[in-house]
């Protein structure tokens, strides 16, 4: 602020998209490079797994309980199907589902979050005081319950977390959209005449897309906890469907025998939601600014 | 009073030598002082003056041995009464923080916290470091809200915070910093959030209590006036360089250096007025208010004559930027009406065409919340040129370039974002923007508050050189005396949501005054050394 005129091109060239896009990448620490490597592994075997899992999902190939071996790295499950298939396969229908239920919940709350914090009145409030009542109820139990309502089938488990989930959506949404539409350049595109669907679609939503796609990824990993989970509980994913949580729910008892089995959908679904995690914090701090020293 | 120990004037208290401080971002060291030298001794006020960015505050507070979050000390030392400051451990300037030195920061209503009473936050630092028990304590801090003028000093401290006025928790404030009689008080632009009526009562407080107790101060401000009521001597800073020192007295008659008397020459900025009847904008008997209670504008009529400048000045709470709100249509107004060009202005923003919204524009106070920062200054001037010209492809850009030249910054600036360009620039795209509308009024509210002195004199140059070309209208909301002489034709004052005053500059500026006008103009610091003293004795013979 101090020079009217410094030219700062000079200093900052203009670089194209991808340039940028590679820059960004490779100035990226290690724990976020991990969690990229991490994801993007997760879902190549999410999009291949009928080509590289070695037999299919609910395929029987011999002895419940086989330990491992050559043939079977992981060994055989209660009924006699290959672990290692049914992980890859899992890979599939865990992170599908999630990220589906992520996508609908981002529909419902980012949308709604965004008008009412534009509009105001009553609508807002009656929103808000909706999501505070929905709020106020453990998901995992609120979740159970309209899942033995509703019954069980992958459909109701969707739309039922998605619903959920919209909750937090629409409160972030809500709230920064409203920060920035008490900024001055809204009044200035309000006093020019503007319509409220430019208003939202060029002045707010451009400065709060950074935070979205941030929860976008941790509720990723939440909704992707949550339906293992239930899972787990036996109200999730149905069998014969390969599934994280219901395939550590099956083979829960060889833990005490010292087997291993349980341990690797487990470990699969905390690798992805730590490689998650890494990605998003690191994505935080580059566009919102948060240093740790400050 | 209490404990006198070692005051006695003359002898060194703080001593910088060589100081170079550097600051981190972008993954680099970037020098913020490159070697400043500063002495001080006991009881002399220093003040630190220069533009945002000139490491003022920087350096005051490595007087205390402090630096911000992400600075650091690269070069040279500080020494306070005759201790290290720089290699000090953090245990031992915890000590002294509060102790012996203590500090005033600009916003007092940031400082305290809400939650606890204004006694208890004021006898803290006392009561902490054991310079005292809590009762003689409190005791001491009445007799210094005493000192300070604070209204009902023995009952003042039982509030809280948001119960007094900004004016008197600045106040406040001092007597928190004089509680444990420091050797020295560092202020960092005490009165800058304030108004200039009440500004004239926390300098003259502070300056009597720091004289009274024969402290030590730092007074860090940018504004020469009040630096020259304060300061015995002062030292002026730019780029983290020191530019040159004087006792106050030399300095104002005599500044050496070119920098120096380019900050002098400021106020010198003066349009001619000129008179018009042409009446563009009639606002006539109109009562606004937020909630429906409080009137926040009382019956106001003002005439905007076309073509020329309208100033509205008042305090803070005065109404003005009301009045803007009532125009632009954002608050209708609960009785009177608003005429344009002859015809009543639909009151809702909703009600006007297209083409009315066109005519008048609006620049704000501050262009980094005006300009969008994910857009690029394309897009901030293209819009309206889209928006109410229909120009679209080539056509837009070359408009958008013919604005960019009228406010002086070559086409290169097309793409850029606002995070790219310097503080004034900024408020050039915002006038850009409006101009891009082709408007007849623009309304600029405050634009010129948040910048540097000489910053300010370039906006306003090209303001008056926008209206010779164009002969747009402005009505401008400030606060700043300097300003309002700067550039304007007429004047409305405000006071309290109604109009004292309205009329030609010099019928305004000149005598005879209403009283609250004369109160305003003769709350305006003035260069000269002994204004507050005559200025305090005049009143107080009054």
């Amino acid at each position: 602020m101090t020079t009217e005129h410094v030219d700062i091109r000079s200093i900052r060239s203009r670089r194209t998209l991808w340039q940028n896009t590679i820059r960004l990448l490779k100035s990226a620490p290690l724990s976020a490079k991990f969690g990229m490597a991490v994801i993007a592994f997760y879902f190549f075997c999410a999009l291949f797994a009928p080509l590289i899992a070695p037999f299919g999902e609910s395929e029987i190939v011999g002895k419940a309980y086989q330990a491992p071996s050559a043939a079977h790295w992981f060994g055989l499950d209660q009924i006699g199907r290959d672990t290692l298939s049914r992980v890859l396969f899992g890979a599939r229908n865990t992170i599908g589902i999630a990220l589906l239920t992520v996508c609908i919940s981002f529909s419902i709350g980012g949308v709604l979050g965004i008008y009412t914090a534009v509009t105001r009145g009553w609508l807002d409030q009656l929103f808000s005081r909706i999501v505070d009542i929905f709020m106020s109820i453990p998901v995992l139990i609120f979740a159970l319950m309209l899942l033995a309502m509703a019954g069980k089938s992958v459909w109701n488990l969707i739309f039922i977390l998605a619903v959920l989930d919209s909750t937090r959506v629409f409160r972030l949404a809500r709230n920064t959209a409203l920060s920035v539409a008490v900024q001055d350049f809204v009044e200035a595109a309000r006093l020019r005449g503007e319509k409220l669907p430019w208003i939202v679609v060029r002045e707010i939503v451009p400065n709060i897309l950074p935070l979205l796609i941030a929860e976008f990824g941790l509720r990723f990993s939440f909704v992707f906890l949550t339906i293992a989970a239930l899972s787990f509980l036996g109200v999730g994913i149905q069998p014969p469907t390969a599934d994280w949580g219901s395939m550590v729910a099956e083979s829960k008892t060889l833990i005490t025998f010292g087997r291993p089995q349980p341990l690797i959908p487990a470990a699969a679904i905390a690798l992805l939601t730590v490689a998650v995690n890494f990605v998003v914090d690191w994505f935080l701090q580059k566009t919102s600014g948060l240093r740790d020293d400050q | 009073m209490t404990n006198d120990k070692k005051r006695i004037r003359g002898e060194a208290l703080v001593e910088i030598r060589g100081l170079k401080i550097e600051g981190y971002s972008d993954d680099k060291w970037h020098p913020i002082i490159k070697g400043v030298d500063l002495s001080l001794k006991r009881g002399e006020v220093v003040g630190l003056i220069g533009e945002s960015g000139a490491g003022k505050s920087t350096l005051g507070l490595a007087a205390m041995g402090y630096t911000k979050p992400g600075c650091r000390i690269s070069a040279g030392t500080v020494t306070f009464d005759g201790k290290d400051l720089v290699n000090a451990s953090q245990e031992d300037l915890r000590k002294m923080w509060g102790s012996q030195i203590s500090y005033v920061a600009q916003s007092a209503s940031a400082s305290f916290n809400p939650a606890h009473r204004i006694m208890e936050q004021v006898v803290e630092s006392a009561t902490n470091h054991g310079v005292m028990n809590r009762q003689t304590a409190e005791k001491d801090a009445k007799d210094l809200f005493k000192r300070l003028q604070l209204p009902n000093p023995d009952t003042i401290g039982e509030r809280y915070p948001h119960q007094v006025s900004g004016g008197q928790l600045q106040r406040a404030m001092t007597a928190m910093a004089m509680s444990s009689r420091p050797d020295l008080i560092v202020f960092d632009e005490p009165t800058t959030a304030l108004d200039v009526t009440t500004q004239v009562e926390v300098l003259a407080a502070m300056r009597r209590i720091v004289d009274e107790f024969d402290t030590a101060a730092i007074y860090i401000t940018h504004d020469l006036a009040v630096v020259a009521q304060m300061a015995h001597r002062i030292m002026v800073l730019r780029y983290g360089n020191l530019v040159e020192q004087a006792d106050t007295r030399t300095m104002l008659k005599a500044p050496t250096q070119d920098y120096t008397k380019s900050l002098w020459a400021v106020r010198k900025l003066e349009k001619k007025e000129s008179k018009s009847e042409d009446i563009i904008l009639s606002i006539a008997n109109v009562d606004a208010s937020y909630s429906g209670v409080v009137k926040v504008l009382d019956n106001v009529t003002v005439n905007i004559p076309r073509g020329r400048t309208v100033a509205v000045v008042g305090e803070s709470g005065s109404g003005k930027s009301t009045l803007a709100r009532a125009i632009t249509g954002l608050l209708p107004p609960s009785k009177g009406r608003i005429t344009f060009n002859g015809k009543e202005l639909p009151p809702k923003l909703a009600d006007r065409d297209r083409d009315t919204l066109r005519r008048i524009q609006m620049i704000y106070q501050s262009a980094d919340t005006a300009l969008n920062p994910r857009q690029t200054v394309r897009d901030i001037v293209g819009r309206p040129v889209e928006f109410y010209m229909g120009l679209k492809g080539a056509a837009k850009d070359r408009r958008i370039v013919e604005l960019l030249e009228a406010i002086e910054l070559g086409e290169d600036f097309i793409d850029r974002y606002p995070g790219e360009v310097s503080g004034g620039q900024k408020q050039r795209i915002s006038i850009a923007r409006a101009l891009a509308a082709e408007p007849e009024l623009i309304i600029c509210d405050e634009v010129t508050s948040a910048l540097d002195q000489i910053v300010q004199e370039e906006i306003l140059k090209l303001l008056m050189k926008l209206q010779k070309e164009t002969q747009v209208t402005y009505l401008f909301i400030t606060h700043d005396i300097a300003t309002v002489r700067a550039i304007s034709d007429e004047i409305v004052v405000m006071y309290k949501g109604k109009v004292v005053q309205q009329g030609l500059k010099s019928q305004v500026l000149n005598p005879p005054y209403p009283p609250y006008t004369e109160l305003l103009l003769s709350s305006v610091p003035q260069m000269d050394p002994d204004w507050l003293t005559t200025l305090l004795k005049k009143r107080s013979a009054a």
